[in-house]
């Protein structure tokens, strides 16, 4: 054992940590991989610690993982781009352990250090390490390999790429199908990398076979890359070659196989364009809004105003229309939820007419849905309707709407429509607010529940400043300090709350002639607990009003309360009392 | 993919029957000795490949068995995996390892115990060179990873072990879990990487005098069971089996009134997608006794109930498989009905034939097997206890007539097998024309109790293209050798060699082993 200098100590505790029996501790030496590196020189780095790294890897997962990732930005460690190859090694191990992170993870840093390789160092010892995982007795490295055939493609000699083509076609007929997923999912970013002349021929033919895989898991899979293959196909091979897939597809035996259709749909119209998507897709995404499987269902509804925007009105209303219908009424809430969350964006699609004479029936019935969610969707959404139809003939089913959601009995309920109010006033008008809300919001100030209570008084700040200052001094202030006087202190709090968060809105002569007295006078309050909530809402308000203020009022307070019998006060008040010296030094 | 060949499709003439042998046996009971209850054997299976077997018992252990006499053990993995294998010689297992795979739990939420006691276990797809398996209790999953480790040792440090050993820090509390201390912890972990956070910088040629801690690796191996995930409260009743789909990535487990769905590397979420509760428990009447995927068709999977009918559900229906895509059950015959007629009919195990073509259910008294094509009923039936009918009255009073036997198919699925009392098992030929009905005992002997009873088709459901067969009845309710059945010793778990003419069963404590 050898002595170590004391300035070296720190980094020598480092690397022996490497190897200590608890596993905080070798992560941590993991974590910091580069400081050992670069503790060790460039060339020991190379000739040691990765050699090292790569004999010590039957370690825990964690630490597998933090080496996984730390060895993909190690390039400037060993020495820069020309010596990034021996770091392959290592990862290449990783790459073949069982947990899928880790995999996942090493292959990403592989992906980052090969294409950062200079070319004939990729043909040297990244392609014939993509091929060793392929041809890896484990399905774990056929499972990795796949994800690396887009970094190795590109730069390889035309026999290598030939070759490579046909591994990777082997790999999405393997008997695995944990192996055949990954072909499947990786096949897009490959396909990106390979020559057009190629992609139609082999890699079409990869991806048919992968489209009639008897599992269904890998079929899902396959849907996506219908997007990715699209997206490289000129227009002409994507309607002969992917759109007869996507409509297969969307006819699958298996619900989840139609579900990735539904969600992808939108991509897929994208991919293969206007024209054949009316034509073909039309039929194709009806049958999915119409599917038996409610999450199917779920899944297409949530598109419905993306996938309308893409074929002309006429087409939608035709079409798409009936069946938004009929989901409106359909026997999942989930279903509904997901339509009301993306049916007010079809109102700006469809037009005025339109608008009036198909979608308002929809919104109000959803406005009256018995599921708290369906109503909320639709409320949140407010503003797209707003832009195109005003909101008078909404707001008749808006407000028994809105009051039913204040009073859920659910606070997550209340706590969500507390969150739109804003939202609703902008949209309505202050003349509509005043006569039908303002009440709700200074209930929620006395609500049962904290997280409302501390919401509705957010709610009044927002308020304040989307009506200004002089409204907010009408209708808001003389409300809120009436209710100082609450006998429940927890009440008397939430007031202290809203006055610390109004003061900010109302300005400072506002705050000192109005809001000041009422946070004064509860400094004289029996409960301690609002004693040291004034001294932290002085806190926050001294800096808004005057200074003459500040030395008459707050700071005699603050001293007063810095004699309390209560720790608590006496703590917050000094805590003020700091802040305000501070203040007057700078 | 091919799971084997087709059973249908097997030449004509019935195979003769199986002359049965003893082959090896773990755990024997020395006379006199007495069943410790957490040694009794709950659960039997052997690995796809027929190199592993593992138990599980009511102490909550899984014990693992090697298969010794396959010379190329080494051989090509990618074969392994492929699971095609076939040796001349008759399986030998020996002892490989074992480890505690649950504990006795208690629910405070409701006041229960949770019991140790393995209820199942499946193994899952090797890994470089490990295996994984998943064993289950009542209520929570555990999936393991077994494997051979190397012991290294490091021999090497850059800090010298005693010199730290005096400042006694804070790292060596935290280290408190390790007996042994290879370091010599002059500083929390905090404190080195404050230390060296920025200002420090190093020569470009690095520092000669650090050097790397040596690993030496010595020739020693020790297994590893190591707890990878833990699927736990997802069940409110008791997992009665559970099930790895063909696709590698999902599982199933099933509980009296719900199958949940798994994926093995997500242990925080899983999917209902079987329900029977009725919104009323008064209006229960049928509860599932166990589940099973289809060996490759991922998308089909098939439980039966207490009511003695098979469901098979198509996965891809729809999310939630409330209906069942066929069902299997016999009509019972009219005016035949008892109070126990019930009881008796309740399925204890379902198992697929290895091709996805047949499966093997066992009820109290007989063992069916059933084609998936036709749900008309079963194509074979054989009597295991036909014997027992007389005496429904005291099993139902001391509680036997509700013991859950297991069954199980050879890989060939040309015979069944399944337990009874008395620590016997029985063997029939479900080939076309077979009349193998064999009765062995789990003991070093296992013809001794051997009964030749000719058996013939008794009944008939008038089709000519589906073979009914009934038979193996007729034994006396006292065995050959006069002995009375035995009700405490009853053989409940066995299973049969993926690819060989061998059968593992549990007689208590004792692991029995078969070829022919």
């Amino acid at each position: 054992m050898s002595a170590v200098d004391e300035p070296l100590y720190p980094i020598a505790l480092l690397i022996d940590e490497l190897k200590n029996d608890d596993i905080q501790l070798r992560l941590n030496s993991i974590r910091r991989l580069s400081t050992i590196a670069r503790a060790l020189g460039e060339e020991r780095t190379r000739k040691e610690l990765i050699p090292f790294l790569s004999e010590n890897n039957d370690d825990d997962d964690e630490v597998l993982l933090a080496m996984a990732e730390e060895l993909g930005v190690f390039v400037s460690y060993v020495g820069g781009v020309e010596h990034a190859h021996v770091l392959l090694p290592p990862l290449e191990t990783l790459c073949t352990v069982e947990e899928t992170c880790v995999r996942d993870r090493a292959v990403e840093s592989l992906c980052r250090i090969g294409s950062q390789m200079r070319e004939n160092d990729l043909v040297d010892c990244f392609i014939p390490l993509v091929k060793r995982l392929a041809a890896g007795e484990w399905f774990t490295a056929r499972v990795s390999a796949c994800g690396l055939f887009h970094i190795a493609y590109s730069s390889a000699p035309e026999m290598l790429k030939t070759e490579l083509r046909s591994i990777y076609s082997q790999l999405c007929q393997d008997d695995m199908p944990m192996v055949r997923r990954s072909a499947a999912s990786n096949l897009g970013k490959f396909a990106a990398t390979v020559e057009s002349s190629h992609l139609k021929t082999d890699i079409m033919s990869i991806f048919e076979d992968l489209t009639r895989d008897d599992q269904d898991s890998v079929r899902l899979l396959a849907v996506e890359s219908c997007a990715a293959l699209g997206k490289l196909l000129e227009p002409q091979d994507c309607v002969a070659h992917i759109l007869p897939v996507i409509v297969n597809f969307s006819q699958d035996k298996s619900w989840r196989v139609r579900y990735m259709v539904a969600n992808q749909l939108y991509e897929l119209c994208e991919a293969v364009g206007p024209e054949p998507t009316r034509m073909e897709l039309v039929p194709a995404y009806v049958r999915l809004l119409r599917d038996n499987e409610a999450e199917v269902r779920i899944a297409a509804a949530g598109k419905v105003t993306k996938f309308c925007r893409i074929v002309n009105p006429d087409l939608a209303i035709q079409n798409i229309l009936p069946c938004v219908k009929e989901l409106s009424s359909d026997s999942s809430q989930h279903v509904r939820s997901a339509l009301a969350s993306v049916i007010m964006g079809m109102a700006p699609v469809l037009g005025k007419d339109a608008t009036i004479d198909q979608l308002l029936p929809i919104f109000l019935s959803l406005l009256k849905d018995e599921f708290p969610d369906v109503r909320l969707n639709i409320i949140s959404k407010l503003d797209q309707v707003n832009q195109v139809i005003g909101i008078d003939l909404l707001s008749q089913s808006l407000l028994p709407a809105i009051v039913e959601l204040a009073e859920d009995r659910h606070w997550r309920v209340r706590l969500a429509i507390i969150e739109y109010i804003p939202l609703l006033a902008s949209q309505l008008g202050v003349g509509f607010f005043d006569d039908k809300l303002g009440a709700l919001c200074m209930q929620w100030l006395q609500d049962k529940v904290h997280a409302i209570r501390e919401a509705g008084a957010t709610n009044l700040k927002r308020l304040a400043e989307e009506f200004g200052p002089v409204w907010a001094m009408q209708h808001i202030i003389p409300q809120v300090l009436e209710m100082i006087n609450n006998s429940h202190y927890l009440y008397r709090m939430t007031i202290l709350r809203a006055i610390s968060l109004l003061a900010p809105v109302m300005g400072p002569e506002i705050t000192s002639s109005k809001l000041l007295p009422a946070v004064i006078t509860a400094s004289k309050d029996r409960v301690p607990n609002i004693k040291f909530n004034v001294a932290k809402v002085l806190q926050s308000i001294f800096p808004i009003v005057d200074q003459s203020v500040v030395e008459k009022t707050i700071r005699p307070c603050f001293v007063e309360l810095s004699e309390d019998p209560d720790v608590d006060v006496r703590y917050f008040s000094s805590q003020g009392l700091q802040a305000i010296d501070n203040v007057m030094m700078s | 993919m091919n799971g084997g060949d087709d059973v249908v499709a097997a030449p004509a003439g019935s195979p003769q029957p199986l002359e049965w042998k003893f082959s090896q046996v773990f755990g024997e009971r020395t006379a006199g000795e007495e069943v410790q209850e957490v040694d009794i054997i709950s659960a039997i299976e052997f690995d796809k490949s027929g190199d592993h077997l593992a138990t599980g018992d009511r102490g909550g252990r899984v014990v693992l068995f090697e298969r010794t006499d396959t010379k190329d053990h080494g051989g090509s993995r990618r074969d392994l995996e492929r699971m095609d294998y076939s040796v001349s010689r008759h399986p030998e297992f020996r002892y490989k390892t074992e480890f505690q795979s649950h504990e006795p739990e208690f629910d405070y939420l409701k006041s229960l115990e949770i019991e140790e006691k393995i209820n199942k276990i499946r193994w899952c797809q090797t890994g470089n060179g490990a295996l994984f398996l998943l064993s289950t209790n009542d209520k929570t999953i555990k999936f393991w990873k077994v494997q051979e480790k190397k012991v290294k040792k490091i021999s090497e440090m850059n800090l010298d072990n005693s010199k730290g050993m005096g400042n006694g820090s804070i790292a060596s509390s935290s280290n408190s879990t390790s007996p042994r201390q290879y370091l010599a912890n002059g500083g929390s972990p905090d404190r080195s990487c404050g230390y060296l956070s920025n200002d420090f910088s190093f020569p470009p040629e690095g520092i000669p005098s650090l050097r790397l801690p040596v690993v030496v690796t010595s020739h020693e191996t020790s297994l590893m069971a190591r707890c990878r995930r833990v699927y736990a409260h997802a069940h409110d009743y008791h997992i009665n089996s559970i099930s790895n789909n063909s696709d590698g990535e999902t599982f199933i487990s099933a509980d009296d009134l719900r199958i949940n769905l798994w994926n093995l590397e997500i242990s925080n979420q899983s999917f209902n997608i079987v329900d029977v509760k009725p919104a009323n428990m008064e209006d229960l009447t049928e509860v599932i006794t166990s589940a099973e995927f289809h060996p490759t068709h991922c998308n089909t999977l098939a439980y039966s109930s207490s009511k003695g009918s098979i469901r098979l559900i198509d996965l891809r229906q729809s999310a939630l498989c409330d209906s069942h895509a066929k069902l299997f059950e016999e009509q019972e015959a009219p005016g035949s009905r008892s109070f126990f007629t019930e009881i008796i009919a309740s399925i204890s195990d379902i198992k697929f034939g290895k091709d996805g073509r047949y499966i093997l259910s066992r009820d109290y008294m007989t063992l069916k097997l059933w084609d998936i094509n036709m749900d008309s009923g079963p194509v074979a039936t054989f009597q295991v206890h036909e014997y027992l009918r007389p005496k429904l009255c005291d099993l139902y009073e001391n509680d036997s007539i509700f013991d859950k036997f297991e069954c199980c198919l050879s890989g060939d699925g040309l015979r069944v097998a399944t337990g009874s009392y008395s620590n016997l098992f029985r063997v029939f030929g479900c080939a076309p024309g077979s009349t193998e009905a064999t009765t062995l005992e789990a003991s070093k002997n296992p013809m001794r109790r051997q009964v030749q009873t000719p058996s013939r088709p008794t009944r008939s459901l008038g089709s000519s293209i589906t073979r009914v067969v009934r038979r193996g009845a007729e034994s006396p309710g006292v065995d050959a050798n006069g002995n009375s059945f035995d009700f405490t010793t009853k053989l409940l778990h066995l299973a049969w060699h993926p690819s060989e003419n061998s059968i593992a069963c549990a007689a208590a404590n004792s692991l029995y082993m078969y070829y022919a």
